[in-house]
């Protein structure tokens, strides 16, 4: 069945050319939703198909290669067009087509009456495609295709709707935003590259098996490595939105929800996580970027969580909340837990993709409303929404046993014990924030009275969007018990599963058993109440009063304006860097350097001749007298010349 | 299998050239005439392409005719793997440049194609000349149809931008042909040697001249190339040219003319002068990182779409330049598809802006706005075209870049990662410009009511459009069908540098004296 896996890379490419070249034609909603739904659905098909073949194999012999063509030849360097199967990226490929297609089927409702309906699935198509391009790839160039290419269709899908106003920092229409994004990822592509041309030096080679092959012979601390894997996460800083270059995805809110869900939540930007995992016998070997990793992680979780309390559009709420738990799942990496930063990769993709989703019904509801603080008693009429939303909710503020506290709790818990107490104590204070931005945003949004105005008749929406909603809560619920730790009498199935990818890097890590059952019971204890609290004020302080922002605000003006306005990062790019480039570029290189210095170099020689031309061309009068008397004048200056030498 | 075939392709312009003027019919005649010479032209040179044996090391499809036997002179041309490209590629964009300006050149059309064919065969010459006085011949003849389609096609500014370009390129070529002249004499002070303009022998000889002395031929080779390029700063000629030249013009400027520098580079700096070469390797590196950087940022703050092209021509040949002068084999394949590649996307660009300039009659950034709505075809166009300027994977820019960078950071010439890590950042640059001009132009909503008028493309653009596409969808996925053409040619260059580095090749002759 493996030799297939071509067969999940095509079905998109099948789908994106039918709708690229026919869908203007094709015009029947219905018919081009289905073929963009159905070509990633049979890719699913495909890779649960090969996900049972590799479950009846043994565990080592679970990996394979599939060499389709060389790719890029020259002198030395080879790579191929090749795809690579094994327990992660075949997991990577479950989620990323499963989720996908649930998103492909929810935006046929969603998308319906778009002018650009066609091109909404072939962006969507281009970006599985590219998605899968990226998890399945055999070597650094393919995965850094897929790469460039989701960046791409982030780009182009954050500007799907090109002629809509969009408000930020720079920014006025949604491509702004689109470039914006694609920018700041280049800025992390740039430090990839370099990465890349540096694996080339040090192991020769671009294909994962033999770098990592090559790996096993380096020691701990090898200072190549050490550029190597830096480089690599700043350019998962970029793609997965992490300080210092998480600015883009806020902003990338400015395309429709499904692609928020789909590529700017629960896909696209945990390619950096996967690219990590994937060089886990790397980085086992750089514990000083490890250490950056978690620390960045930390950060992130802490900075995006804190700024998610005191945003009030919809969106914006969620895309911080996917800041924030990228960055626990690069914590989970950075402490070396590369199972449990996959498994988060996987559960956040089920609550977040439904979060997401959740919140395009209600901003299509709502009639394009995304301020919670215009929303209110959605409850009664969309019930369906709300009860998936705040499954969701909880699942991702760590309510036992669904998905998100098994993913999360087992990260609190390496974080501490691979850690350290501060690591954990910033990842547990991120938790008790993201626990209240939640509820807070359940309670504005759904409870209480309706707080919008009178000429809009909020409606569940149709059962194409609800379905997958309904799908994916019920994945937010069970998806955990895939990753129910042993202390709590679980088998850890997800552990087992990925043990032989990351077995090379647990061995050189040769991190300790962990046997004090009693510290891992009383810290879950501890994320619990967390949870519960975080939540309960949450929904206590909004459902009172819905204005308690406004209280706040007047209390702690200083630090709500801090976080309502995000640290005020985007401004402070903008004129530190944006702006002198721009302005140096435009005023000195061009205006001054090359205008006047260079032309005014070659102006000025061509000038300089037609002065001396005009010069001597006085001499040139035709009078036959001055000629005679210059030929004597100068006859006289050589016998002169002469005598005296 | 044609007999005499690279003389076939390099010939059958100028007949058509002759038709065009003999006949002197009607503008459309002419046309057709040149169209079909034009595509003749490329299906003959096919036979190039896939009949050229990449694993003979020997110049091919050779031809020699004593011309002025005095001075050793012949008619001597040949192809290898590197120039066969260029001459296919030559041929190419021919037919694509005579299609795009059928409407849009409407005065004194014999003429113009009749120029155009000329350039061809000018160009296909430079490439193939085996004889530094032929390529001479041809490089100088260069200046005559293009001096004139800027001259009388052109802008307002026409007659400053194409004086501006002879003279800066005449500069140039007059230290070269003092140069080609010493070689000939240095040839002939060898014991039992003559004067000789053959560059086949010149391969042997030249490598022989002590290093001072070679020292001075490379700058007087280089100088000339650079100006073609354009390296920083000797590019100043370009965005006046481009700006000023009718589109057909810009896009065989970019296309094609830009490459007979780095062209140059290859066949007369690396391989006359192997010693000199790596000792200026450095400098022409970091001019060529110089002009990556300062291209990208100039063209950033153009507001006039067809100038901030030609600002990041800069830019691109910037890369080759790095290439080059990395002496890899990755690097010089990088650098030979990137020169094919700049051919394909910024031609196509010209393109794109000649279309929308003969419809709105400006180039303006600030005039447009909103294209996306108003002429879709047209803008998928441009976002593919731009794509690939920017060096998306899957297209064929990044594969040029990728290469070029790859090698040269592993370079031992340039022995230093530092080169490649300020040329990357013309990665993230590229993105900046292209993309925020693209949104300006095609985003958003029209800043101008005369926007509302413009019509999609035509068969005609579209028909032009799809064989680039095509190319650089293919060099982007499955570049190996040029790559290996080339590879062989580029790794005995390599070789004979390696050699000179390990000092195994130092002028013996010289020792002898």
């Amino acid at each position: 069945m493996h030799q297939y896996v071509g067969l999940i890379v095509l079905f998109p490419l099948i789908g994106l050319f039918i709708n690229g070249l026919f869908g203007r034609k094709i015009k029947n909603e219905k018919l081009i939703g289905s073929i963009g739904s159905g070509a990633v659905g049979l890719s699913f098909l495909v890779a649960i198909g090969i996900f049972v073949e590799m479950l009846g194999m043994p565990a080592e012999e679970r990996g394979s290669v599939v060499t389709l063509f060389t790719w890029i030849a020259a002198g030395s360097f080879k790579v191929s067009a090749a795809y690579q199967i094994d327990q992660l990226s075949i997991f990577m490929t479950l989620v990323v087509t499963g989720v996908g297609f649930l998103i492909h089927v929810y935006s046929i409702g969603y998308m319906h009456g778009d002018r650009g309906f066609w091109r909404f699935f072939t962006y969507l198509n281009l970006f599985i495609f590219a998605m899968l391009n990226l998890v399945l790839a055999d070597n650094y160039l393919l995965m850094f295709l897929g790469w460039e290419g989701v960046g791409l269709c982030s780009y182009l899908l954050i500007g799907f709707w090109y002629d809509k106003k969009f408000d930020g920092v720079g920014i006025t229409w949604t491509g702004d935003a689109g470039n914006k994004a694609f920018w700041v990822n280049r800025i992390g592509d740039f430090a990839f590259m370099i990465g890349m041309f540096l694996i080339f030096k040090e192991f020769g080679s671009l294909t994962f098996n033999e770098v990592m092959g090559g790996a096993e012979n380096l020691a701990v601390g090898n200072s190549n490595v050490f550029w190597i894997t830096l480089l690599l996460f700043i350019g998962a800083t970029g793609k997965s939105a992490q300080i210092p270059l998480f600015i883009w995805l806020p902003d990338a809110m400015a395309g429709p929800t499904p692609v928020s869900a789909l590529i700017h939540a629960a896909t696209m930007v945990t390619a950096g996580v996967y690219m990590v995992a994937r060089n886990s016998a790397l980085y086992a070997l750089a514990p000083d970027t490890m250490m950056v990793v978690a620390v960045v992680g930390a950060l992130t979780a802490i900075m995006a969580a804190s700024i998610g309390i005191a945003q009030n559009d919809i969106k914006k709420v969620l895309a911080y909340s996917t800041v924030s738990q990228l960055g626990y799942m690069f914590l989970a990496l950075g402490v070396g837990a590369f199972t449990a930063g996959i498994f988060h990769v996987m559960t956040h993709a089920f609550f977040k993709a439904c979060l997401f989703l959740g919140s395009g019904s209600v901003i299509h509801a709502m009639h394009e409303e995304q301020d919670i603080r215009h929303m209110g008693g959605l409850k009664k009429v969309m019930p369906k929404t709300y009860w998936t939303f705040l499954i969701s909710s909880f699942a991702i503020a760590g309510f036992p046993p669904l998905a998100g506290f098994f993913s999360k709790d087992e990260i609190l818990w390496k974080a501490f014990a691979d850690g350290s107490g501060v690591l954990w104590a910033i990842g547990a204070l991120a938790a008790l924030m993201t626990a209240f931005y939640m509820l807070r945003m359940v309670t504005l949004t759904f409870e209480g009275e309706p707080r919008w105005a009178a000429d809009k008749h909020p409606h569940e929406s149709p059962s194409s969007m609800t379905i997958p909603l309904i799908v994916l809560a019920a994945l937010a619920v069970v998806g955990g018990f895939i990753g129910v730790p042993a202390v709590l009498g679980g088998g850890n199935a997800i552990h087992q599963w990925l043990h032989p990818v990351f077995a090379q890097a647990e061995k050189t890590m040769a991190l300790p058993e962990h046997h004090n059952h009693a510290l891992e019971y009383a810290l879950m204890a501890i994320s619990v109440a967390i949870a519960i609290s975080g939540a309960w004020f949450g929904y206590r302080m909004f459902k009172k009063d819905p204005e308690a922002d406004g209280r706040i605000s007047s209390k702690l003006g200083f630090i709500y304006n801090l976080l309502s306005n995000k640290y005020y990062v985007d401004e402070g790019y903008d004129g530190a860097i944006v702006q002198p480039v721009v302005k140096t570029s435009d005023r000195f290189l061009f205006g001054f350097f090359d205008v006047r210095i260079i032309d005014g170099i070659v102006n000025g020689s061509a000038s300089l001749t037609a002065w001396v031309s005009r010069l001597m061309r006085t001499a040139q009068s035709g009078v036959v007298q001055n000629y005679a008397a210059l030929i004597v004048v100068g006859t006289l200056i050589v016998l002169g010349l002469i005598i005296i030498g | 299998m044609i007999p005499h075939v690279l003389n076939v392709v390099l010939f059958l312009p100028l007949i058509g050239m002759a038709a065009v003027l003999l006949a002197r019919r009607s503008d459309n005649a002419a046309r057709w005439t040149g169209l079909i010479t034009s595509l003749l032209t490329f299906v003959v040179s096919l036979e190039l392409f896939f009949s050229y044996d990449a694993a003979n090391p020997a110049m091919q499809f050779v031809e020699k005719v004593s011309w002025i036997s005095a001075l050793n002179v012949s008619y001597h041309v040949g192809l290898d793997g590197i120039s066969m490209l260029l001459v296919v590629l030559t041929t190419f964009l021919t037919p694509i440049v005579l299609i795009s300006s059928w409407n849009s050149i409407a005065k004194q059309v014999p003429a113009y194609v009749a120029l155009m064919l000329l350039l061809e065969t000018a160009m296909i010459g430079v490439f193939s000349s085996l004889d530094t006085f032929l390529f001479y011949v041809f490089w100088e003849m260069i200046l005559v149809p293009m001096y004139f389609i800027i001259g009388i096609w052109g802008g307002k500014e026409r007659i400053y931008a194409t004086v501006k370009f002879f003279i800066y390129t005449m500069v140039g070529s007059l230290l070269m042909l003092i140069a080609i002249i010493w070689l000939g004499y240095y040839a002939s002070t060898l014991p039992g040697g003559e004067f000789t303009t053959d560059i086949i022998k010149l391969f042997d000889i030249a490598p022989t001249i002590p290093l001072d002395i070679q020292s001075w031929m490379f700058a007087a080779f280089a100088l000339s190339f650079l100006i073609k390029v354009p390296a920083f700063p000797l590019h100043t000629w370009l965005p006046d040219a481009h700006v000023q030249a009718p589109t057909g013009g810009s896009v065989i400027l970019a296309g094609v003319l830009l490459k007979m520098g780095t062209y140059g580079l290859i066949r007369f700096n690396l391989q006359f002068f192997p010693q000199a070469s790596l000792e200026f390797a450095s400098f022409l590196s970091a001019l060529g990182v110089v002009g990556i950087i300062y291209g990208a940022l100039v063209s950033m703050v153009q507001k006039d779409v067809k100038k901030l092209v030609a600002y990041s021509s800069v830019s691109h040949m910037g890369f080759i330049l790095l290439g080059i002068f990395g002496v890899t084999v990755e690097g010089l394949q990088g650098g030979l598809i990137q020169m094919i590649n700049h051919g394909l996307s910024t031609g196509a660009l010209f393109l794109l802006v000649g279309m929308i300039y003969d419809r709105r009659h400006t180039r303006m950034i600030a005039d447009f706005g909103g294209l996306a709505r108003q002429i879709p075809v047209f803008s998928t166009f441009f976002m593919i075209v731009t794509l690939s300027s920017i060096g998306l994977p899957g297209l064929n820019g990044f594969v040029g870049e990728f290469l070029v960078l790859l090698g040269s950071f592993n370079s031992p010439v340039l022995d230093s990662p530092w080169y490649v890590i300020f040329a990357a950042t013309g990665v993230v640059f590229a993105a900046v410009y292209m993309l925020w001009m693209f949104q300006r132009v095609v985003f958003g909503v029209s800043r101008s009511e005369e926007n509302k008028k413009l019509t999609d493309l035509t068969t005609r653009e579209i028909g032009l459009l799809l064989p680039v596409i095509l190319f650089i969808v293919w060099i982007g996925v499955y570049p190996f069908t040029f790559l290996q053409k080339s590879e062989p040619t580029i790794q005995r260059v390599v070789e004979k540098l390696e050699q000179v580095q390990r000092g195994e090749l130092l002028s013996t002759t010289v020792s002898d004296q």
